[in-house]
């Protein structure tokens, strides 16, 4: 599982993996906010939270249709399946590779994108920890929803519809806790329950994956 | 004589033709009897005015529209574990009648909502999740349309449909979380004093049965055809090669 690990960051290292257009379209994200909804600086500080998490989701959307695409078209995921790593653990690899070398980079980028959201002062900690709390689930669910489409042709169409859906609870959680640490209120249970769908996804969503994988090899 | 018995197609046919018949008649007499009450022979609500009779495909239509994806959700899990064809086609079967549903409820509480709240749409719980519900739908019949293999869509398609569930019931908490919303509560609890008065409320309950009626009819209709439509193909497979 360490060598799927190793192996995936470098592939992610050296092709890029898709991590700077992620990277790249969320900062265009953020710059087309004011375009559209004009310079208004207090306005822009209340959408802030959420679109600092709508812009972190999406732009981790697009990383995702190419996490099974090359083991599943060069045959590694055959050889893997044959080999004495469970399924569930190579997926739960490629959830941490995600996380690592894409959702990392966003949390570290999303600061930086809120300065030019004006953000409140106050909130910055929070919306750091939110999204870092949030990411294990975007990474999980993306991962899920990628094994149900690998085998789909120009299945991207498809990734994001079946994917968006099953975001919801988690961009609900996370920009509610940063929007009511901006207004100075109480935060902890939305966190709380932010942790705990990071946790379940973690922990449920590799088998699920692993099941649906296994029906498209049999 | 087992419930199991009914996972053969032939066995399932058998029983569906008979069954669909009377199901259809009731559907019938259940919708037409319930609307047409309802809609002419109810006074008009004090406040509301004749706005209120919306309620007779309102409430109706939502009620269907979430126990087809609890069909759906059973469906699944059988086929997941005991691998029977007619579960999966049934839940494939059941998933346009539900959305379709879902469309009626929100549209009818739309107008409705324009008449008593003044607005067509409010980001209430209840509404939200409704919408949530339809993207789920929509979702599920894409992935089912996108896979040509039957049974690997059936897999994939029932694993999304048990995924799915668990995170659809999160939004739905989500939800009550973040707003408290306009919609009233369950206004036909059985375990309620104060509940909607009777004149409006025996209507509604035949325009209920007729609605669940009409979903049942239309899913034994399409697993029908499903079952024929498999049928055909492997028919042309065997003359093919």
């Amino acid at each position: 599982m360490k060598s799927i690990i190793l192996r995936d960051i470098r592939l992610a290292l050296r092709a890029g993996g898709g991590l700077g257009q992620a990277l790249g379209f969320f900062v265009i994200f953020v710059v087309l906010v004011p375009f559209g909804i004009g310079d208004d600086q207090a306005l822009n500080a209340r959408l802030a939270p959420g679109l600092l998490w709508i812009g972190a989701l999406l732009s981790a959307l697009l990383t995702l249709e190419r996490i099974f695409y090359a083991d599943w078209q060069d045959g590694s995921l055959e050889v893997i399946m044959t080999s004495s790593l469970p399924l569930e653990a190579y997926v739960l690899g490629k959830m941490i590779v995600h996380w690592a070398m894409v959702m990392m980079p966003l949390v570290a980028l999303a600061p930086v994108l809120a300065v030019l959201l004006n953000l409140e002062a106050g909130a910055y900690g929070m919306m750091l920890l939110s999204l870092f709390l949030g990411a294990p689930a975007l990474s999980a669910i993306g991962v899920f929803a990628a094994g149900l489409t690998v085998s789909i042709q120009r299945g991207g169409l498809l990734l994001s519809l079946l994917v968006l859906p099953l975001y919801i609870p988690t961009l609900m959680f996370g920009a509610t806790s940063v929007r009511r640490a901006a207004m100075g209120f109480e935060m902890s249970s939305s966190l709380m329950i932010l942790a705990a769908i990071s946790l379940a996804s973690l922990a449920v969503l590799p088998f699920v994956t692993a099941a649906s994988l296994r029906a498209i090899m049999r | 004589m087992s419930l199991w018995e009914y996972a053969n197609p032939v066995k399932f046919l058998r029983l569906s033709r008979k069954l669909r018949p009377w199901v259809t008649l009731g559907a019938v007499l259940g919708c037409s009897i319930g609307i047409v009450w309802g809609f002419f022979f109810t006074p008009e609500e004090r406040v509301q005015g004749a706005s209120v009779k919306i309620i007779y495909l309102h409430v109706p239509s939502a009620l269907v529209a979430i126990n087809a994806w609890f069909l759906m959700f059973v469906a699944s899990l059988i086929w997941l574990i005991r691998r029977h064809h007619v579960s999966a086609l049934a839940a494939k079967a059941a998933a346009p009648i539900g959305a379709v549903m879902t469309l009626i409820g929100l549209i009818t509480g739309a107008l409705w909502g324009q008449q008593t709240w003044g607005s067509w749409w409010e980001w209430d719980p209840r509404l939200t999740s409704f919408l949530i519900l339809f993207v789920f739908y929509i979702g599920y019949i894409a992935l089912w349309d996108a896979i040509e293999d039957p049974d690997l869509a059936a897999d994939l398609t029932a694993i999304l449909c048990l995924v799915g569930s668990v995170f659809a019931v999160l939004s739905r908490y989500a939800s009550l979380f973040f707003n408290q919303g306009l919609h009233q509560d369950a206004s036909m609890s059985v375990d309620k004093a104060e509940n909607v008065s009777d004149v409006f409320w025996q209507p509604l309950v035949l325009s209920m049965a007729g609605f669940i009626l009409l979903a049942l009819a239309l899913t034994l209709l399409r697993t029908e055809t499903e079952i024929f439509k498999r049928r055909t193909a492997a028919l042309i497979r065997r003359e093919v090669h």
